[in-house]
């Protein structure tokens, strides 16, 4: 990084550690009530973070992969579920930004997501194939220039309250499960009737109802590279690796509280170590590996992604899997170690040292896209992928 | 019979394609004809038996396995190098 680089990354850390000390302020209720995260999403828009993915040339700043990880981590550490809505709006970000080309109307879309600092979700889950993205069921129906869409979605965060949809589907009637376009509609395009409530353990404040979608919009809005190559190439990587930093948040908080709460301990009894002290110090050593874990995947991600052949290798594909299973199993244990150091004060809400949230919030990680499945993927490309035993590369 | 006509062969059982391989021109896109990457690797599998080669790691990415031809073109590649070596 050189100086002009590093500034701006401060910058950025600045305004996403504003935010999120807005978003922190309300996490608790957020939680509570299962409500969308508003006062953090707005600090967000106030700060102008939703765009900083966008190119300079069309109002944006250009942002790197890490520059928006680290936004995501800090989120992480106040409220999970703003992060999560933060990451899923940059990862829809991403696709449009790498895959709709010379397409004027998406140049448009993203210099109105400049100025106005539109939310995104996404729609790829789908009744009938659960978290297999790679897989739809419904088709977009093309009628000259006109587009339509009805989807059974099982999932879409966020939905009532985002400005645009990006959704998947077959790229037309006759078109197997696997040959797919991702489209996105405007709000107003579309109508969204309510069929599942999310009501659950943790990441809460994602608002993450179930919905049939039905859109009608012009065919220029469908983004023009086969969602095949958009999947392989950028939207899992990015996925893993968002997901992964703001786990890593979420967990490198819970190690905070755990820290206070030893601190404390050694205060009131100057000498002697309080019992928690060994068990963070493994907690400090598996926050860690999973720091680790999120940067070397980023690292591979900035050297890979101007190379179409890198991205979709696989041995970049069983890297970014390995981020996902990898960080989702080991923040969980952590948190664990972190409630048995802090006890009764971490199992209770409301204390200074409370990790409820954060074991709550932190289980979801296993299941979005669940990590038998991807497992599942993995062990077949070991199949033939030959590893790479180098230690630096 | 051709490289191309062998990979022709082996996509047509190995493939798992919802359509018949028969009306894929040897430049088709296999994945826009419902190619999965579970049956890619299978496939892949089963043309390094077929022709006695290794995939190079270079070699394991979507491109590969884009059509007939690039799978055919990969092939002839990879037993020229053997050949040689
Ligand atoms: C917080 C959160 C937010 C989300 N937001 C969105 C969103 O905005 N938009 C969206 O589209 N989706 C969203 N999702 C859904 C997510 O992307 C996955 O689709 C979903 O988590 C998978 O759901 P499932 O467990 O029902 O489905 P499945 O993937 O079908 O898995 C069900 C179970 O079956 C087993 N299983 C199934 N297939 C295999 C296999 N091949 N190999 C091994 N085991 C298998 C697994 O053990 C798994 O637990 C969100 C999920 C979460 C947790």
């Amino acid at each position: 990084m050189n100086i002009v680089t590093k500034a701006v990354a401060a910058e950025l850390s600045d305004r996403a550690r504003r935010a999120a000390k807005v978003a922190g302020e309300f996490a608790d209720a957020v939680d509570r009530e299962g409500r969308f995260p508003r006062e953090g999403m707005d600090a967000l828009k106030n700060e102008r973070l939703m765009s900083i993915q966008v190119p300079g040339e069309l109002g944006g700043e250009g942002a790197s992969m890490q520059e928006i990880a680290e936004v995501c981590a800090i989120l992480g550490q106040a409220c999970a579920s703003t992060a999560m809505t933060y990451a899923m709006h940059q990862i829809q970000v991403a696709s449009i930004v790498g895959y709709s080309g010379n397409s004027a109307w998406h140049a448009d879309f993203l210099k109105r997501l400049c100025d106005e600092q539109v939310l995104i979700a996404s729609a790829t889950s789908e009744a009938g194939i659960g978290g297999n993205l790679r897989n739809s069921v419904c088709a977009i129906e093309v009628d000259g220039d006109t587009v339509r869409l009805e989807k059974d979605a099982t999932v879409i965060s966020y939905g009532e309250m985002a400005d645009a949809i990006l959704i998947t589907s077959r790229a037309h009637k006759d078109a197997p499960p696997s040959d797919q376009v991702s489209t996105l509609f405007l709000k107003g395009q579309y109508t969204l009737e309510h069929t599942r409530d999310w009501d659950t353990l943790g990441m809460r404040g994602t608002c993450s109802d179930g919905y049939i979608f039905r859109g009608e919009a012009p065919k220029e809005q469908i983004l023009p590279r086969p969602f095949a190559e958009i999947a392989a190439e950028s939207m899992l990587a990015v996925s893993h690796l968002l997901w992964g930093a703001l786990w890593y948040g979420i967990a490198a908080d819970a190690v905070n509280r755990a820290q206070s709460f030893v601190r404390a301990a050694a205060r009131r009894q100057p000498g002697s170590t309080p019992p928690g002290a060994l068990r963070l110090a493994e907690a400090s050593s598996l926050l860690q590996q999973v720091k680790g874990n999120v940067v070397a995947g980023l690292r591979q991600f900035e050297e890979a992604k101007t190379d179409a052949n890198k991205l979709s290798a696989m041995s970049f594909a069983v890297a970014m899997n390995n981020v996902k299973v990898g960080t989702s199993q080991t923040i969980l244990t952590i948190i664990n170690h972190c409630m048995l150091i802090n006890g009764i004060m971490g199992y209770k809400n409301g204390t200074p040292y409370s990790l409820g949230r954060h074991l709550r919030d932190a289980h979801s990680a296993q299941l979005m896209i669940s990590n038998d499945r991807i497992l599942g993927n993995t062990s077949t490309m070991l199949l033939v992928h030959k590893q790479d035993t180098s230690l630096i590369g | 019979m051709s490289t191309a006509e062998t990979v022709r062969k082996i996509v047509a059982t190995h493939g798992k394609l919802p359509v018949d391989v028969g009306t894929i021109a040897d430049d088709g896109d296999l994945y826009s004809a419902g190619l999965s990457s579970f049956a890619s690797v299978q496939l892949m599998l089963a043309i390094e038996e077929e022709f006695d080669i290794e995939f190079p790691e270079t070699m394991l990415n979507r491109g590969t396995f884009a059509s007939i031809a690039s799978i055919a073109k990969a092939v002839d590649t990879i037993s020229a190098e053997q050949q040689a070596a």
